[in-house]
């Protein structure tokens, strides 16, 4: 086993025809991940990259029983791809798109709520990488090579530093069981929380990597959910020690706007909840190996 | 995005919220042609920089005749605004706006944000205004009321009752603060505001409720949706190399250090700099390049960094996922020689094609130094500043 998505997982691209979609998608395939179909408007009824294009989600959905999608629509479309997916009762979607309105995602998230639990779109992103269990599938824009299999579970808003995390950590002979992007925005599909909860009864992870950042409350959340519990040993590293208050640092999501959003205050609730602090980002693999030789 | 107070007054007042009789004015003689349009005889000049706290900074000035309002403009206009939020640049004065006095009886604290633990719209109340919501949380914290929003319903009759009985509003003024509290969530909704603050919010002795404040931000995101508020956007209130960045859609930060940073991914950056501080050195900025990093953008990035004259050392530090780094090396070794580098460059490369672009910066001959790690690439470029 391994979260969200394995090398059966069926899976979509929306935005399949698409420049950017077109390119993934190719990549995707290539490392593995069993893409089923794509999703075009007005290009219902074609082929692409030897997959059948579809009209809409639900008659995707349909005719092959995909499970997951990837959502590559532009940011201004991008919210309505996401509802097109829960409504057409796909169980997990990852949305890459950088720049979707606050607004538009605070209406996602409500509308997500129509579905009964059992029902209900788990959404990763968006202004993320995506999601890969190494060696089996990768529903993401990240280069698969740098990923090793293995039992951590890895949880990160940001893409290039998940991927400076991963390849650490396969230099220390660390593999990953699944690594979830969940994204640098403000208002997002899954908090670091909801996706512990997926690691913690995951019988493959065996411990847990956060890459979180500056800004929000979401780092707090998951301390509390490790405090109170998390079977499994967890590791995490705050970027943006150096960022001044009040400035936002690239991501939308990314700015100290309150109390307990600075990354020092972020780490020393980390502490609190008994989660190993990874003192800077070059000791991502090395704390890791020692967490995992003193737990496991 | 930010705009000034008179904006968002007038951004307000369309969606029924009740303000002061004002004008804005550009130099002092229309400011004191401002205050004799008003027909009150006291007026309150209020310099329109983007950043709260002005009062306290002497920004805001009670002023009761011609005179008076003269000496307050010749003293404001074109001086730089030092309050606790601008840094110690301040921000620069160029537009006043001169406000009618009103009767106050009561100051009450009012916000809409977009709050992250809900994911939804609250709202931020309190009775005890003029103090900022940082204040209040530490002095007051039980005064502090919260409202969610569900952004299906959108704000409820009954909440804006529950909230303007919590706030101690007498009975004369609950249907205008129902009123009030229902247009400023519908501006905030229809122009897609990130957040939304009148603090003071005033009630007068004749139960009116009046934003005598009023500080609006918008989400970058949805500017597309709305012009008309794109336009409201002041360049002079940035920092120029910021607005440099975006022109080229680069995201930069300045910061006071003196190390120059070119870093792909708002994560990876951050945590670079991070790794300089604690290697002993002090990031001079935040530069995500993105994705796709052309020879063109690393050369306007270049020329944005080297821009700050205490940039002593370079870093570029790139991990490259749909990157190649024999790009980024390409557009390395065609851009240094343009831009006449004179301090020494740490260059990081990893990921994809990484030996094919350390190839490339290898046999340019070029003077670039070359770093495995990010630790190591980190203490190479606080080793070169120092010297």
């Amino acid at each position: 086993m391994s979260v969200l998505l394995n090398k059966n997982t069926k899976v979509l691209v929306q935005g399949i025809t698409g420049r950017i979609g077109n390119f993934h998608a190719e990549e995707m395939i290539a490392y593995g991940t069993n893409v089923v179909a794509g999703v075009t408007p007005g290009k219902g009824g074609t082929t692409h990259l030897g997959k059948p294009v579809f009209n809409t989600v639900k008659e995707a959905v349909d005719a092959t029983g995909a499970e997951a999608t990837i959502v590559f629509v532009p940011a201004a479309a991008a919210a309505d791809g996401i509802m097109e997916a829960a409504d057409a009762g796909i169980k997990y979607a990852v949305s890459i798109t950088d720049g979707i309105p606050a607004h538009d995602m605070i209406k996602v998230k409500r509308y997500m709520l129509r579905y009964e639990k059992k029902d209900r779109m788990i959404l990763t992103g968006p202004n993320c990488a995506g999601t890969i269990t190494p060696g089996e599938a990768m529903i993401g824009i990240m280069p698969g090579h740098i990923y090793m299999p293995g039992e951590v579970g890895v949880i990160g808003r940001s893409g290039t530093l998940g991927y400076e995390a991963a390849s650490q950590m396969k230099s220390e002979g660390i593999g990953i069981s699944t690594s979830v992007g969940i994204g640098g925005d403000p208002i997002n599909g899954s908090s670091h929380k909801d996706i512990l909860e997926l690691f913690n009864e995951d019988d493959k992870t065996k411990a847990v990597m956060i890459i979180g950042e500056i800004g929000g409350p979401q780092e707090a959340e998951a301390a509390e959910y490790v405090q109170k519990h998390m079977k499994k040993p967890v590791a995490a590293y705050i970027a943006g020690l150096t960022a001044p208050k009040g400035r936002r640092m690239g991501h939308a999501g990314a700015i100290v706007s309150g109390k307990g959003e600075s990354a020092a205050e972020k780490v020393e609730l980390l502490k609190e909840a008994g989660i190993h602090i990874i003192p800077n980002p070059s000791e991502m693999g090395s704390t890791m190996k020692e967490v995992i030789n003193k737990n496991l | 995005m930010d705009i000034h107070e008179y904006q968002a007054k007038e951004i307000l007042s369309n969606y029924g919220v009740q303000i002061l009789d004002g004008e804005l004015a550009n130099n002092t003689s229309e400011a004191i042609e401002a205050f004799n349009k008003l027909s009150s005889d006291i007026c309150v000049v209020k310099a329109q920089v983007h950043s709260g706290a002005r009062g306290k900074a002497g920004g805001i000035v009670l002023c009761k005749s011609d005179e008076e309002v003269k000496a307050a403009s010749e003293k404001l206009f074109g001086t730089y605004l030092k309050t606790i939020q601008t840094g110690d640049e301040g921000k620069l004065i160029e537009k006043l706006y001169i406000e009618s006095g009103c009767d106050i009886d009561r100051e009450i604290y009012l916000a809409f944000v977009m709050d992250r633990a809900s994911q939804r719209i609250v709202i931020v109340a309190s009775a005890e205004g003029g103090m900022s919501i940082e204040e209040l949380a530490i002095e007051k914290p039980d005064s502090i009321k919260k409202i969610e929003i569900d952004p299906v319903v959108g704000l409820t009759g009954f909440q804006a009752r529950e909230l303007s009985f919590a706030l101690n509003l007498p009975k004369e003024a609950l249907g205008k603060a129902v009123k009030l509290l229902m247009g400023c969530y519908k501006a905030m909704t229809n122009l897609d505001m990130n957040m939304l603050e009148i603090n003071p919010l005033v009630l007068t002795k004749n139960n009116d409720l009046i934003a005598l404040d009023a500080k609006v931000s918008f989400d970058d995101n949805a500017l597309f949706k709305h012009p008309e508020i794109d336009s409201l956007n002041d360049n002079a209130q940035k920092d120029p190399r910021e607005v440099a960045a975006k022109e080229h859609d680069l995201s930069y930060v300045g910061l006071d250090g003196d190390i120059g940073c070119i870093i792909n991914g708002a994560g990876l950056a951050m945590a670079s700099m991070d790794m300089i501080k604690y290697c002993g050195g002090e990031p001079a900025n935040f530069l995500d390049i993105g994705g796709g990093a052309s020879p063109e953008r690393v050369g306007k990035a270049f020329e944005l960094v080297l821009a700050d004259k205490k940039v002593k050392a370079m870093l570029v530090n790139v991990y490259a996922g749909i990157n190649r780094c024999d790009w980024i090396a390409e557009g390395l070794v065609q851009v240094i020689p343009k831009v006449d580098l004179k301090i020494p460059l740490i260059v990081r490369l990893s990921g994809t094609n990484v030996e094919e672009g350390i190839k490339i910066v290898k046999e340019s001959g070029l003077p670039i130094i070359l770093a495995d790690t990010l630790k190591d690439a980190a203490q190479k470029a606080v080793d070169a500043a120092k010297q």
